[in-house]
C-alpha cells in the first residue's frame, strides 16, 4: 500500500507544501526541497481498491512521458517515485493564467486569439517534434506565460512514440475532453498529431466566439459530419484569414487540415499568407452534399499543384551526404535520412553519395578480422550500406565511400569539390555533446568554404529518452 | 546485470557475432538464447558451439521448434524449411545434436520466463498473432516478464490494468520502461533471419534493476551471409531473405 502524502509528509527529501488542487487524477501539492530552486509542484494519484484505475493510468502516462520532453514551451520533469512503493511526479510549476481563467472573461478580440494560437500552436509543434502528441488540449491544460510564450500542462491522455501507450486499450475511459476532442480520437486513434490540430481548431474558435463549434452536451460523433457555425457569422469582426485557419484546423478529415503546427503557427503570424478558400467568407453552414462537393473540388487542386513540381533541369545533380557511421543510433541519423529522403523525392534523377569520414587506423594489425584496418574500413562500409537500404535506391544512382582522414571537414570538401557534388548534407552539430564537440568544427568549416550548397540536418533540441 | 536476449538465430553466423559483440560493447552480462539455433542458415555447427560456450558459461539457452526438429528427426512446415532442416542434420555431428536435443522448452529464472513461442504451450510452436493469446502466453508464465521470439519481428506486449493486453512496436535503440507493476511479453525479434523489410540484426537487452528494455537492429554482412547460403547449396529463396530482410 502506498504511503500517505499530506502536507507535511518528507517523500524522498520533497517537503509537501500546500495543496493546490483536487483533480480527477489526483492531487496535486506545492513541494520543496533543499537545494533545488524554482517552484515545483508534486502529483500524487489516487491509489486504493474504490479508485477507478484511470487514475492510476492517467499518472503512469504521464510519468512515462514527461521526463521524456524538454521544451520551455512543457514543464520541467524533477522527480518521480516508485510507482508501486510511492508514487509520485514533481515537475516544474509553470508561472502564469491558465487560458482557462482568462475565456472566463468572456471571448477575445481576434487578433489577440490569434497571437495567443500562434504562441500555442508553437508549444504543440515543440511537442510532435519530440514524438508526443497532447490529445487533451483544451484551456485548462493551457499556460499563458508573462513572456508571451505558451506552456502545455497535464500529459495523463498523452501519446508518445517510444513508449508503449497504456491507454490504448483502454476505450472505455472515453477520449480527452468532450468539447474539444477530434472525430479520430473518438475512433480510437492515438496516434495522429494533427488531433491536436483540431483540438487547436476548437480552442481558437471558443477564443473567438466564447462558444464550441460542437456542443459538448450533443453525441461527439456529431463532429464527424457536422459542419460549425463560421465563428464570423457568431463574431463579424473575424477576419476572414483567421475564418480559414480555425476552419481548416476543424476540418473533420484529418488530411484536410493544417499538417503541421508549425503551419499553423506561420499562418496566424502571417496573415497575408494565408491562402483563403470558400471556408474564409462562409456566412452559413453547409449541407452534407456541399460538404461533398467541396472535398471533391479540394482533392482535383491539389492534383493541379502536385503536376506542377519543378524537375531541376541539366544534368543529374549530386548529393553528398556524410554518415557518421562511428555512432549509428545518434539520434541524427535519422534526421539526415529524412533529410535526404525529402530531397530525393523531388526528383527521380538525383545521384547520392554516401561518405563516412573515419579517423586513421593504425597500421598494426589486430588479432581479429574486425580489429585489422581492412575489417575496420569494411565494417563502416557495411554501415553506411545499412544506412541507405531505406532510401530504396538503384544501386546505379548511389555509391558509398569510408573515408580515413584525421581531418574531416578537409577530406569531405576535397571529396565534394573532386566529385563535382552540387549539394552536400550532413548534420549540424548537437548543443549538449562535448564528446562531438569536435563536430562542430567540421559542419561549420564545410558551410563555409564548401563550393556547392550545404544542407545542415537539425534535429530539434530535445532530452534524449535514456534514462 | 545488463541480460542480452538473442532469437532465432537460425545457424547465421555473422549476425549472431555481430549482436554478442553490440551486446558485450553495451556491457551485457548475461545472455539468453531463445531458440532456432539452426535451421535456413549455412553455419548450425558453429552457431551451436557459440551458444553452448555461452550456456557453459551460465547462458539461458531454450529449444525452438527448427531445434526439435533436427533433433528428433521430424519435417519442416514449408519445402525451404523441410530441405535446409534435412541439410542441417547431415552436417551436425551427433554432439550438436544431443546438445539441441537436450535444450529445454521453457526455463522460469527469478521474474521471467524464457520461451521460444509461448508460455501457455511450449510444445505447440504458436505464433503469437493476437492480443489473446499473448494474454494467454503471458498469464501461463506466471512471471512478471516473458522473453520469447518465434515471430520473427519486435514486439512488446503489456497488460493493462484492467486484464487487457495491448502491443507495442519498439524504436531501434530507444529504451522502453518495462515497470515490474506490469506484465510483459517481449518478442525480441529474429538475430538471424529478420523479416519486416530491414535486413539488420534483431535482438534486445534487458536492464532489470532500472526495469529498462532497449530493442536494437545490428548491421551486418548480410551479403556474405546470403553469399554462403549459396555456396551451402541451400534454396535460393533463403539466400533472398536474408537479402531482403522479409
Amino acid at each position: 500500500m502506498a504511503e500517505r502524502i499530506v502536507p507535511g509528509s518528507v517523500i524522498d527529501g520533497f517537503v509537501v507544501g500546500p495543496h493546490v488542487h483536487s483533480g480527477a487524477m489526483g492531487n496535486i501539492f506545492e513541494v520543496t526541497k533543499p537545494g533545488l530552486d524554482g517552484p515545483m509542484i508534486m502529483k500524487v494519484p489516487r491509489v486504493g481498491p474504490n479508485e477507478p484505475s484511470e487514475g492510476i493510468i492517467s499518472f503512469e502516462t504521464e510519468a512515462t512521458i514527461v521526463p521524456a520532453l524538454s521544451s520551455p514551451h512543457l514543464p520541467r520533469f524533477i522527480a518521480a517515485g516508485d510507482l508501486a512503493r510511492t508514487p509520485y511526479l514533481v515537475v516544474e510549476w509553470i508561472e502564469g493564467r491558465s487560458l482557462e481563467e482568462v475565456l472566463a472573461g468572456g471571448p477575445l478580440p481576434p487578433l489577440e486569439a490569434a497571437r495567443i494560437g500562434a504562441a500555442l500552436a508553437d508549444a504543440l509543434h515543440s511537442l510532435h517534434e519530440q514524438e508526443a502528441i497532447h490529445l487533451d488540449l483544451k484551456p485548462a491544460n493551457v499556460i499563458l506565460k508573462d513572456d508571451g510564450t505558451v506552456a502545455l500542462i497535464d500529459f495523463g491522455f498523452a501519446h508518445h512514440a517510444r513508449f508503449p501507450d497504456l491507454l490504448a486499450e483502454e476505450t472505455r475511459f472515453g477520449a480527452g475532453s468532450k468539447a474539444y476532442v477530434s472525430p479520430e480520437q473518438i475512433q480510437g486513434t492515438r496516434e495522429d498529431p494533427r488531433s491536436d490540430l483540431f483540438s487547436l481548431g476548437v480552442v481558437l474558435y471558443e477564443m473567438v466566439t466564447g462558444t464550441f463549434p460542437f456542443e459538448p452536451d450533443t453525441d461527439v460523433r456529431n463532429r464527424l459530419w457536422l459542419d460549425p457555425v463560421p465563428p464570423a457569422v457568431l463574431v463579424p469582426e473575424t477576419p476572414p484569414w483567421l475564418q480559414e485557419v480555425i476552419l481548416r484546423c476543424l476540418d473533420p478529415r484529418a488530411e484536410r487540415r493544417y499538417q503541421s503546427a508549425a503551419h499553423v503557427a506561420f499562418d496566424l503570424r502571417n496573415p497575408e499568407q494565408v491562402v483563403l478558400t470558400a471556408r474564409a467568407r462562409k456566412s452559413v453552414r453547409l449541407g452534407i452534399m456541399q460538404h461533398v462537393r467541396r472535398f471533391l473540388h479540394a482533392r482535383r487542386e491539389l492534383g493541379v499543384r502536385l503536376r506542377e513540381t519543378n524537375v531541376p533541369a541539366g544534368r543529374p545533380p549530386i548529393i553528398m551526404v556524410a554518415v557518421d557511421t562511428a555512432h549509428p543510433d545518434d539520434e541524427r541519423q535519422g534526421a539526415i535520412q529524412r533529410a535526404t529522403q525529402q530531397i530525393l523525392s523531388l526528383s527521380q534523377e538525383f545521384r547520392v553519395v554516401c561518405v563516412s569520414v573515419i579517423r586513421s587506423v593504425p597500421l598494426m594489425d589486430g588479432a581479429a578480422e574486425s580489429e585489422t584496418a581492412s575489417g575496420i574500413h569494411f565494417e563502416h562500409l557495411v554501415r553506411l550500406r545499412h544506412w541507405v537500404e531505406p532510401l530504396r535506391m538503384p544501386v546505379q544512382r548511389i555509391s558509398l565511400h569510408a573515408i580515413e582522414s584525421e581531418n574531416p571537414a578537409e577530406a569531405l570538401l576535397e571529396f565534394a569539390n573532386r566529385n563535382h557534388v552540387d549539394l552536400i548534407v550532413l548534420g549540424a552539430p548537437g548543443p549538449t555533446r562535448p564528446d562531438r564537440s569536435w563536430w562542430r568544427s567540421v559542419a561549420s568549416t564545410v558551410t563555409a568554404n564548401a563550393k556547392c550548397s550545404v544542407h545542415v540536418v537539425r534535429v530539434a533540441d530535445r532530452a534524449v529518452t535514456s534514462r | 546485470m545488463i541480460l542480452a536476449l538473442l532469437s532465432d538465430l537460425h545457424a547465421n553466423l555473422e549476425a549472431l557475432h555481430a549482436c554478442l559483440r553490440h551486446a558485450t560493447e553495451r556491457r551485457a552480462e548475461r545472455f539468453a538464447f531463445l531458440g532456432d539455433l539452426v535451421g535456413y542458415g549455412a553455419d548450425p555447427a558453429a552457431v551451436i558451439d557459440l551458444v553452448a560456450e555461452h550456456a557453459a558459461r551460465g547462458a539461458v539457452v531454450v529449444q525452438g521448434n527448427h531445434d526439435a526438429a533436427v533433433a528428433n528427426g521430424m519435417g519442416g512446415l514449408n519445402d525451404a524449411a523441410a530441405e535446409s532442416l534435412e541439410w542441417t542434420r547431415k552436417v551436425l555431428s551427433p554432439a550438436h545434436r544431443a546438445f539441441l536435443a537436450s535444450l529445454p522448452l521453457i526455463v522460469r529464472h527469478d521474474d521471467i520466463c524464457f520461451v521460444h513461442a509461448t508460455a501457455d504451450a511450449p510444445e505447440r510452436w504458436a505464433y503469437m498473432e493476437t492480443n489473446g493469446a499473448a494474454r494467454q502466453s503471458i498469464e501461463a508464465a506466471a512471471t512478471t516478464y516473458t522473453f520469447g521470439g518465434h515471430v520473427h519481428q519486435q514486439v512488446l506486449y503489456f497488460h493493462t490494468l484492467t486484464g487487457k493486453v495491448a502491443p507495442f512496436h519498439p524504436v531501434a535503440a530507444s529504451p522502453v520502461p518495462m515497470p515490474s507493476h506490469r506484465r510483459w511479453h517481449a518478442i525480441v525479434g529474429s538475430v538471424g533471419q529478420p523479416r519486416d523489410g530491414n535486413p539488420a540484426a534483431a535482438y534486445a537487452l534487458f536492464n532489470p534493476a532500472a526495469e529498462e528494455m532497449t530493442f536494437f537492429r545490428v548491421a551486418y554482412d548480410h551479403i556474405a551471409t546470403a553469399a554462403k547460403i549459396r555456396r551451402a547449396g541451400l534454396p535460393e529463396l533463403l539466400a533472398r531473405r536474408i537479402e531482403d530482410g522479409v
